[in-house]
């Protein structure tokens, strides 16, 4: 089954004086549930944009976009506000936690706005937390734990609300290549357990972590290929998968 | 999520955001502490303003008209025109009384400051009044002890002193002034009655200053050439207008005035101050208020501004709520109760200050913090607090979240 779907996505900027950038031109591809996307691109390629209009962070100019079904390319703000907060959960390169609050709240952070009452918010928080490691540390505050825990929480507030996707932009851009392995393997273990996940990348070797790259080039995708794994990643492609 | 959930983690996160920055909350409240404090004394001015004013009134009684030279209010009439009208007669009150069908009681009093001695005790300038035992039926005077004096008495003029309380407590600490004989001016008076407390004239003098005697005698000690005042109460309290125009003709008839000659003479009532105060009280209030609200405006203003900040300090933690599906009315929530808190919180220290200040203010000026005042003052510092927040909230609230989420 399609969780996203882009029929013929146009994203034009308008930089005054009758200057116009075409961001994106006329993308059109599709995601099944259980696929490990990841979307490659050099800066300026308009991976960004497809990314936030994938995250439903931004609207197409022009074009559908589909998500689980639903056609999100002209909801207002509060509609798209809903979609992220129950369809995708997001994995950024520089955490963007609250630093104010501790890991649980961070992590709490969806539920409050699905309304999700307090108690059951903070034991879910709470398993989801121990799920990703960190059972031992909830009432830290960001700037009291590592790079590669605060990812961790992250991905734990990413998880909470039980999304259709997981996007995943450069997550491990911020972390030393040990720390940044770790999270690979972690989304590794997300996507066997049958999670979504679509990865934004400039880097070939994280890129490699994923079953299909979408590549590209100045608005226009370039590339659309599975890859099959060799060695270091067990895993079937989702192809087979399918087929299995 | 609804509006109530929102409310609630609004004011959770607020709480938060304003223990994070304790300082500067603190600096941006002082605007609106100021503010709500210069209000709501003002406020408490005003009412004890208005309280004194009703309290010191009410001993010049409100069905009660009084013949006087002068009119209490600036007619904006020439002085001159007042200063060479004919003084009043003592006799007056005798032909109003005579003629008078709508007033049950009439009495001339003149007065003048004098000096009291009792024993070795001495009162200066305590108001000396002359005048016959009808006052006691125009004022409906009150006595802590003993009485008036008869109609008999004053005809007589017999020397009897009835003395305000004030007089009482100078001349007389610690025993029973009935009986006792003080003198007036170096004249022997007996004291036979003691009138019960009135109080002050707006905090500015006491109305308990005083010593009451026969007219005759009061002319045996300053002489014949005081001119009294004619106080007349009317009978029926609703019909003060028919009563005053009666007045009216009866002392045209005595001054001999013809048709269309002007009267040379005024009839005050209470009515005539309490109309003027609630004019010079209203328009303090007015302005008072206004200059006080400006100091309120000017702490809006800060909160605005601090709110601002405090938007554009927070716009990637904003996009980060949006990103975690934050929808607009809940950022605008959010930063709506930290403003309106800041407000709020303002508002109730501003109170804190303003009860004993008004205490302070209290020795100078009868008055207290109404809770009305205190209620209100709280309403404003609200709407100070969302007034001043909804601009920068509503940015807030508006913010892309793409370019939230890059903000650095």
């Amino acid at each position: 089954m399609k969780v996203i779907e882009l029929v013929k996505v146009n994203k034009v900027y308008d930089m005054g004086a009758e200057v116009q950038v075409n961001a994106l031109r006329d993308i059109s591809l599709s995601i099944e549930r259980g696929e490990y996307v990841a979307i490659m691109g050099p800066s300026g390629s308009g991976k960004t944009t497809l990314m936030n209009i994938l995250g439903c962070l931004d609207t197409p100019t022009s074009g559908l976009y589909l998500f689980d079904g639903v056609n999100v390319s002209d909801m207002d703000d509060n509609e798209l506000a809903r979609i992220r907060n129950q369809g995708i959960g997001f994995v950024f390169q520089t955490f963007n936690l609250i630093p104010r609050s501790d890991a649980l709240h961070n992590v709490e952070l969806p539920l409050i706005y699905s309304g999700v009452p307090s108690g059951e918010r903070k034991e879910r928080a709470l398993k989801t937390l121990e799920m990703v490691g960190l059972g031992q540390r909830v009432h830290h505050k960001p700037n009291e734990l590592s790079g590669g825990q605060r990812q961790r929480v992250a991905i734990a507030r990413a998880l909470i609300n039980n999304p259709s996707i997981i996007l995943a932009d450069e997550p491990t851009g911020n972390l030393d290549s040990k720390t940044g392995d770790e999270i690979m393997m972690f989304l590794e273990e997300l996507h066997d357990k049958g999670n979504t996940i679509i990865l934004v990348t400039h880097e070939e070797y994280i890129a490699e972590h994923s079953r299909r790259i979408i590549r590209i080039k100045d608005g226009e995708i370039e590339s659309d290929l599975p890859i099959e794994k060799n060695g270091k990643v067990k895993s079937t492609h989702p192809s087979e998968k399918a087929q299995a | 999520m609804t509006l109530g959930g929102e409310l609630k983690e609004g004011l959770k996160l607020s709480l938060a955001a304003l223990q994070a920055n304790k300082a500067r909350a603190v600096l941006t409240m002082l605007g609106i502490i100021i503010g709500i404090i210069s209000v709501t004394l003002m406020g408490a001015a005003i009412e004890g303003l208005t309280r004194a004013f009703n309290n010191s009134i009410s001993s010049i009684g409100a069905d009660v008209l009084y013949v006087q030279k002068w009119p209490w209010m600036d007619t904006g009439d020439d002085w001159w025109k007042f200063r060479n009208r004919r003084d009043l007669e003592i006799d007056y009150a005798d032909k109003i009384r005579k003629d008078a069908t709508l007033f049950s009681a009439v009495a001339p009093v003149v007065g003048r400051m004098g000096t009291l001695k009792y024993e070795n005790k001495t009162a200066n300038n305590v108001q000396v009044q002359g005048t016959t035992s009808d006052l006691l039926y125009v004022t409906n005077m009150g006595f802590t002890e003993g009485r008036f004096f008869t109609d008999e008495e004053t005809r007589g003029d017999r020397p009897l002193a009835v003395i305000g309380a004030d007089v009482a407590d100078q001349l007389f600490p610690n025993q029973d002034p009935i009986g006792k004989h003080l003198k007036v001016n170096g004249l022997s008076f007996r004291v036979i009655g003691v009138r019960s407390k009135q109080g002050s004239f707006m905090g500015m003098f006491s109305l308990d200053n005083v010593v009451i005697i026969p007219i005759g005698r009061f002319q045996s000690i300053f002489g014949k050439h005081f001119h009294p005042s004619i106080e007349a109460r009317v009978s029926d309290p609703n019909d003060m207008e028919n009563a005053k125009e009666e007045l009216r003709g009866i002392m045209r008839k005595v001054r001999g005035l013809a048709p269309l000659q002007e009267d040379d003479f005024s009839i005050n009532q209470q009515d005539l101050l309490t109309s003027a105060f609630n004019k010079i009280a209203g328009t303090i209030g007015a302005v008072g208020l206004f200059v006080t609200a400006l100091s309120l405006f000017v702490g809006g203003i800060g909160i605005m501004n601090i709110m601002f900040v405090s938007v554009t300090e927070r716009t990637k933690e904003i996009g980060i709520r949006k990103a975690m599906g934050a929808k607009r009315r809940t950022i605008l929530v959010q930063f709506l109760i930290e403003s309106s808190l800041i407000c709020l919180g303002g508002g109730l220290i501003g109170l804190a200050f303003s009860y004993p200040l008004s205490l302070l203010v209290d020795k100078v000026l009868p008055t207290s913090l109404p809770i009305s005042i205190a209620m209100i003052g709280i309403l404003i510092s609200l709407t100070v607090g969302v007034i001043s927040g909804i601009i920068p909230a509503f940015r807030a609230s508006r913010l892309d979240p793409v370019e939230a989420l890059r903000y650095e």
